[in-house]
């Protein structure tokens, strides 16, 4: 049965996880919907990947209530994880096996034909730009290509949620735009996308909706751009004072902008008009090494919730 | 579109087929490997010295040296091939490659992994059994219709060994451990369980220790139903004997693969 589209695909309520007295997921709730792509915002250890592996159906709920269309992992979970996508935090893939071998007994472990395996490996190997490696070993491949690899993987069996546990973490730029831009594809094919990330760029790029999370709980929700024009400003003015300055900074910016947030390397001025903040901290006299106007952030918003930077 | 999960049977049958698919590159050396060693061992263990050991005693048990030694080493090879089978690659799928956790991602579960594993070192042993009694033949020591049972039976003394080795592997969090057990278990055991000669020639205390470990009870079975010298009830013994170290071995390991694997 077709889980009806009025209905979240997830739904999790107080939702809760412990690993003897440390507490890695402090009851959340949220809901993800039919076709979004949902991502969870944070730093390392706020609670990301534990979540995630709640909804993989890999690790059990501690408290509160997690449903998956609509069934429990804790009855049905190979019922559910037929309908999953996967794609893990560090890679999974099997070393001794080739590149096209890992996908097609991948898809044996979901009982898909051997023929059938074939046919899905090739046209997703074609899909994530591997095709001309599909006989070498897999610790031949880069970093970025083994990422690829099991993102194809993790739609082997036609999933109807795909899980993505900080899919461009350690990749360089160019392998990273690689990986968004077929994300960014099955969005558009509607496949539903569950991702954490503690890239706020990745979750721009990527999420119609998210949640903030921090040390184990959710500490705001919604679209990107809600997001920002609530915690942030439209504007954001980023200084850089010589060394011996800033400690004599500590007022003298007081009512330049709606907010002041120094940090260790620069000091972040949060405004609606950045040229007239700029004009005004030059008319105090101030002169700052160097000073850019640029677009509200989620980094921005993070930094207001928690107190703290996304990256440290 | 109604899911339903993997039976047992098929979803250790995925398990059994990703070994498979690894051991395809792998299985004309480990083959030849398994036909050379008991060729070399029967040749100059069986024969060479075995030359000395008839002349000057007669043989082991009034048969030849070489009919003595051949089947219990075919039960101490198995037990090798277990040792092998399910210390480090079984750790490499928990820790270094987590092909578990890549399983445990789809609808296999941890009792398929269990029970996969069992099925796939229980069809690595069979085979390594089945060549070595080619090399008995070749040595003239098989040569019963009957001696062909002692690969379900050598198959059997390995598998006592592989199941609570699997229970063991899953408590290490590294490797450090498993050159002990080859130091001071397998090895030993390879050494005075009964294979190149008679456990009633060690101190007492020591057959009591060899009749408590699967080795001995594989030994004496493998050996008498080469011989021809084994009766039915302690053929029965040794089997039950055999079957109880398989059992408990999968009782203890499938929980603690469980907590391992699903946190």
């Amino acid at each position: 049965m077709t889980t009806s589209d009025s209905k979240p695909l997830i739904s999790a309520r107080g939702l809760g996880k412990r690993f003897g007295d440390l507490v890695a997921v402090d009851g959340i709730d949220f809901d993800v919907a039919r076709g979004e792509a949902f991502g969870f915002l944070g730093p390392n250890g706020a609670g990301k990947t534990s979540t995630m592996r709640m909804i993989a159906c890999v690790s059990p709920v501690t408290s509160g209530t997690l449903s998956i269309f609509g069934e429990n992992p804790a009855t049905r979970g190979a019922e559910i994880r037929a309908r999953l996508g996967v794609v893990p935090q560090a890679d999974t893939l099997d070393q001794e096996l080739t590149v096209r071998e890992n996908l097609i007994i991948f898809a044996r472990y979901f009982d898909i034909p051997w023929a059938e395996a074939r046919r899905r490996a090739d046209e997703l190997l074609e899909f994530v730009q591997l095709k001309e490696r599909s006989k070498d070993k897999v610790e031949n491949l880069s970093g970025g290509m083994k990422r690829r690899l099991t993102v194809a993987r993790a739609l082997i069996n036609e999933p109807d949620l795909l899980l993505l546990d900080e899919p461009t973490t350690g990749l360089d730029p160019q392998a990273r735009h690689l990986v968004w831009d077929r994300l960014y594809r099955l969005k558009q094919r509607g496949v539903t996308l569950v991702l954490t990330t503690h890239y706020m760029d990745e979750a721009e790029q990527l999420c119609d909706r998210l949640v903030v999370m921090d040390k184990a709980k959710i500490v705001a929700q919604g679209t990107p751009r809600e997001l920002i024009e609530k915690h942030s400003t439209r504007e954001v003015l980023e200084l850089r004072f010589p060394v011996d300055e800033k400690p004599s900074l500590d007022h003298a910016l007081d009512g330049v902008a709606d907010r002041v947030e120094v940090l260790a390397d620069r000091v972040l001025l949060y405004t609606s008009d950045g040229e007239a903040a700029i004009a005004a901290v030059h008319s105090r006299g101030l002169r700052p090494e160097s000073s850019l106007v640029r677009r509200g952030t989620l980094e921005d918003v993070f930094l207001r919730l928690t107190g703290r930077s996304l990256v440290d | 579109m109604a899911v339903t999960a993997l039976s047992p049977v098929s979803g250790a049958a995925r398990v059994v087929e990703h070994n498979a698919l690894v051991f395809k590159r792998l299985w004309r050396g480990s083959m030849t490997v398994s036909f050379f060693t008991p060729l070399f061992f029967l040749a100059s263990m069986g024969l060479g010295l075995g030359s000395l050991v008839n002349r000057s005693s007669g043989g082991v048990g009034g048969v030849p040296y070489i009919d003595f030694l051949a089947p219990g080493l075919l039960a101490a090879t198995t037990m090798q091939t277990a040792a092998f089978e399910c210390t480090y690659p079984i750790l490499a799928k928990i820790l270094w490659d987590r092909i578990y956790d890549a399983m445990l991602a789809t609808p296999l579960k941890v009792r398929d992994v269990v029970i996969g594993e069992v099925a796939w070192v229980t069809f690595r042993m069979f085979l390594v059994a089945s060549i070595f009694w080619i090399v008995m033949a070749i040595f003239g020591v098989a040569r019963t219709p009957e001696s062909l049972l002692a690969i379900p039976a050598a198959t059997l003394c390995g598998l006592a060994f592989a199941t609570p080795l699997i229970a063991f592997t899953a408590t290490q969090k590294n490797d450090s451990a498993m050159g002990a057990v080859f130091r001071l278990v397998i090895t030993p055991l390879f050494l005075f369980g009964g294979a190149f000669f008679p456990i009633t020639r060690l101190p007492l205390l020591l057959q009591g220790i060899a009749w408590a470990t699967p080795l001995s009870h594989g030994v004496a079975l493998t050996r008498g139903l080469v011989l021809g010298t084994v009766g039915m009830p302690e053929a029965a013994l040794h089997v039950v004997v055999l079957l109880l170290f398989v059992i408990v071995g999968i009782v203890i390991a499938f929980p603690i693969l469980r907590q391992r694997l699903v946190k």
